[in-house]
């Protein structure tokens, strides 16, 4: 098998991974504290504030049906900005996986 | 002889009525019936030549598992919706929106966000480590035995649980459909799934999935055009007549009860699109989020998915195309349980289906012309067999899932020690198929006329408290070892057990006694009252009115009388309580920290090398996808 030749704590190592790893992991669990927090924000006001979800803003449409609407455009607004920054980290992750042979080797 | 002569039309009437009956309690006339088993049987036939051809290329255990990881990004997305939306969703969500307004339509927003956890954190990691089962992921850096032994235990656990609340709620639906008889719908739905998975495997599974979920989202795509388009696509033109709809001011009425006294029709109406209707605990509906949002990403048959792409970019594409058909089916729902409370109401849904799981499918009859008419039967028939074709795909899904974590985990992984040749493991992969397919039909029909409810919030509640903290400290977390793993599989699985047994999802008798008895009570007084005045009365449609006021009340009175029977002599629930030791029906909030709690203090009190020097090698091949085990032949 190819991955004998591999130094996997030599790729952890390396500047490049260090980078990606810095990178990622910010951006997906600043986006998943986000999404939570969006989210669990519908449930807690339909309970504890249901006067405000009843405010008509548009014809019978009030505040607590737009702000459930708005949780699906959120959702995909995140899946769409996420996909985005995970072209970055593609490219980031291939520059690291064509040069995974060298990574680490004695010359 | 006139006297005779009413009698006898009086009695032919009663006849009639009584003939009658049958067709009411079931939502396909009898007559159009043979429309149903028609467009079931274009469907059967149609998934049955994809199974055929699946199975002339399942030849290997990739092919049976992960369908040789060939599965594009856009095929797993429309794959993913069809694995997901359940009966449950399609019916369930539905219903509630027609009954409940906003609640119902709130409820449905979190099947859509637990995406968001599959998509960030779950999905990418998951093809890059794993093989053909979640097990395989946990194996990595873990003793592979003991991981993969309570991994499968889990996986067998979490999909027996929703298995058999889509069995039995499938073999009711069935029945309310068309009127076949339960034990014969359970078992054809068993039969079909097992001819799918075991011959077709995970190519099977896979078609059968996206046929469904195009079904799905086609027939309610029509639906949703049918009862929008009238009001050239304006969202407050079409919410605005749903609250002038007197049939939903009824209902909001009869939920609100002596509350709505005071409320004026308009008042009434608008209420619907409110919040509060259904949905009273808001610490209850935290806790079914957090059992959403990190159950859905612990759910074995969902994770199994990502195997059957090549890469970690298809897994990704997998989720963005699920997340569009999910998020889109469930706007559409709006319109259909909106549409349905308006042009059926609550009052005829509810008299099919207490629970209003038949919203859908009598707005389809509606739309297309009305109970009398052949196209609204045709329109029926159509969303009955998609219904059906619903709870097939899932049930595929899910017994797959199981029979991989059997035959893969435990007969390969653990007894065999790893070394079974690929024809040995493909055919203990489809014995290990039969076997569970077998179990799913004869649980679904001992559990005829169970509470079945319960099972999917506890599906979800043991994928979220057990099987996610595992995969995903062994992921994320260095220190995480065997230890961890195994106490939080052991903790999260118990703790959420625990707390659904002593939940008030369980039925206890001396509460279900005593509202049945206050419904004794209410129905004799208003007996009393109407007995009372009906010499009174002197207009005939007044007296037909009170008269069929009597018989509602009688029917009404012998039905409580009927559930307060139907509990025997017995006093407590399942485990012996007589009222709920807890009081969520989720357990969510409590059993997911308890779970990844143990997670943490089994890795900490545990030493575990293997598990610390993989993690280098774990951690850059999730994260770059080097080395990838793509699901090929050996």
């Amino acid at each position: 098998m190819a991955n004998q030749t591999l130094n996997w704590s030599a790729i952890d190592a390396d500047p490049r991974f260090k980078a990606l790893h810095a990178k990622k992991t910010a951006f997906l669990w600043g986006l998943m504290a986000f999404s939570c927090v969006y989210y669990f924000l519908l449930p807690i006001g339909a309970g504890y504030f249901p006067d405000l979800y009843k405010v008509k803003v548009w014809g019978p449409i009030n505040v607590g049906l737009l702000f459930a609407l708005s949780q699906f455009i959120v959702a995909w607004g995140i899946a769409w900005y996420y996909t985005r920054r995970a072209t970055q980290f593609d490219a980031m992750a291939d520059d690291i996986a064509r040069d995974a042979y060298r990574i680490g080797v004695k010359k | 002889m006139t006297a005779t002569k009413k009698l006898l039309i009086g009695g032919l009437g009663t006849l009639v009525l009584f003939g009658a009956a049958p067709a009411f309690a079931q939502a396909v006339a009898a007559q159009y019936t043979y429309l149903t088993f028609a467009v079931f049987g274009a469907i059967i036939a149609l998934t049955m030549y994809v199974t055929y051809i699946a199975a002339k290329r399942t030849k290997t255990t990739a092919d049976f598992y992960a369908a040789a990881s060939s599965v594009t990004g856009l095929q797993n997305g429309w794959a993913i919706a069809g694995d997901y939306l359940s009966a449950a969703s399609f019916l369930g969500i539905a219903g509630l929106i027609s009954l409940y307004g906003y609640d119902g339509f709130m409820y449905s927003v979190g099947w859509l966000v637990a995406y968001i956890t599959v998509l960030l954190v779950i999905a990418e990691p998951c093809r890059n480590i794993g093989k053909y089962t979640v097990g395989d992921i946990l194996a990595f850096r873990n003793n592979p035995k003991v991981v993969k032994m309570f991994m499968a235990i889990s996986t067998i656990t979490v999909s027996t649980f929703y298995l058999t609340a889509q069995m039995v709620g499938g073999g009711v639906l069935v029945k309310t459909l068309i009127g076949i008889d339960y034990e014969v719908s359970v078992a054809a739905v068993g039969i079909l799934m097992m001819a799918y998975v075991i011959f077709g495997g995970m190519i099977a599974t896979t078609w059968v999935q996206i046929i469904k979920a195009v079904l799905l989202v086609t027939a309610s795509i029509l639906m949703v055009i049918l009862v929008w388009a009238p009001y050239g696509f304006s969202l407050p033109g079409y919410l605005g007549d749903v609250i002038k709809d007197p049939k939903v001011q009824g209902q909001v009425a009869r939920l609100l009860g002596d509350a709505s006294k005071n409320m004026t029709p308009a008042e009434l109406g608008q209420r619907f699109l409110e919040p509060g209707l259904l949905l009273k605990n808001p610490i209850d509906q935290i806790s079914l989020g957090m059992a959403l949002v990190l159950g859905t990403a612990g759910m074995p048959h969902i994770l199994m998915r990502f195997f059957t792409v090549p890469t970690a970019q298809q897994a990704r594409k997998s989720v963005i195309w699920a997340m569009a058909i999910i998020g889109g089916f469930y706007v559409l729902t709006l319109f259909l349980g909106t549409g349905a409370a308006m042009k059926v109401g609550a009052a005829r849904i509810t008299e099919i289906d207490r629970g209003g799981n038949m919203a859908g499918p009598l707005l389809a009859q509606y739309l297309g012309g009305g109970a009398d008419s052949l196209l609204g039967n045709l329109f029926l028939a159509f969303v009955a067999a998609v219904a059906f074709a619903t709870i097939v795909a899932v049930v595929a899904g899910l017994v797959l899932a199981a029979a991989s974590a059997m035959s893969h985990d435990i007969w390969v992984g653990v007894i065999k020690g790893d070394k079974a040749t690929g024809e040995e493991e493909l055919r203990a992969a489809r014995i290990c198929s039969v076997i569970v397919g077998a179990m799913a039909i004869t649980i679904g029909i001992l559990a005829k006329g169970q509470n079945v409810a319960h099972l999917v919030a506890l599906a979800f509640a043991v994928a979220s408290s057990a099987n996610l903290p595992v995969v995903l400290l062994t992921l994320y977390w260095k220190r995480c070892n065997t230890g961890g793993v195994v106490a939080g599989l052991v903790v999260g699985t118990l703790a959420a057990i625990a707390l659904v047994l002593v939940s008030p999802n369980m039925t206890y008798p001396l509460q279900v006694k005593a509202a049945q008895e206050k419904v004794i009570k209410a129905q004799d007084d208003r007996l009393a009252k109407l007995n009372a005045d009906l010499p009174m009365l002197t207009d005939a449609a007044a007296i037909e009115t009170a008269k069929k006021g009597i018989a509602a009340a009688e029917k009404a009175k012998a039905a409580a009388e009927a559930t307060i029977k139907g509990l025997g002599g017995a006093t407590t629930s399942m485990v012996g309580l007589e009222k709920p030791l807890f009081e969520l029906r989720n357990p969510g909030l409590i059993s997911i920290p308890l779970g990844f709690l143990a997670v943490f203090l089994g890795s900490l009190l545990y030493r575990d090398r293997r598990a610390e020097e993989m993690w280098d090698e774990l951690y850059v091949r999730s994260n770059t996808g080097i080395g990838r085990a793509a699901a090929t032949a050996h």
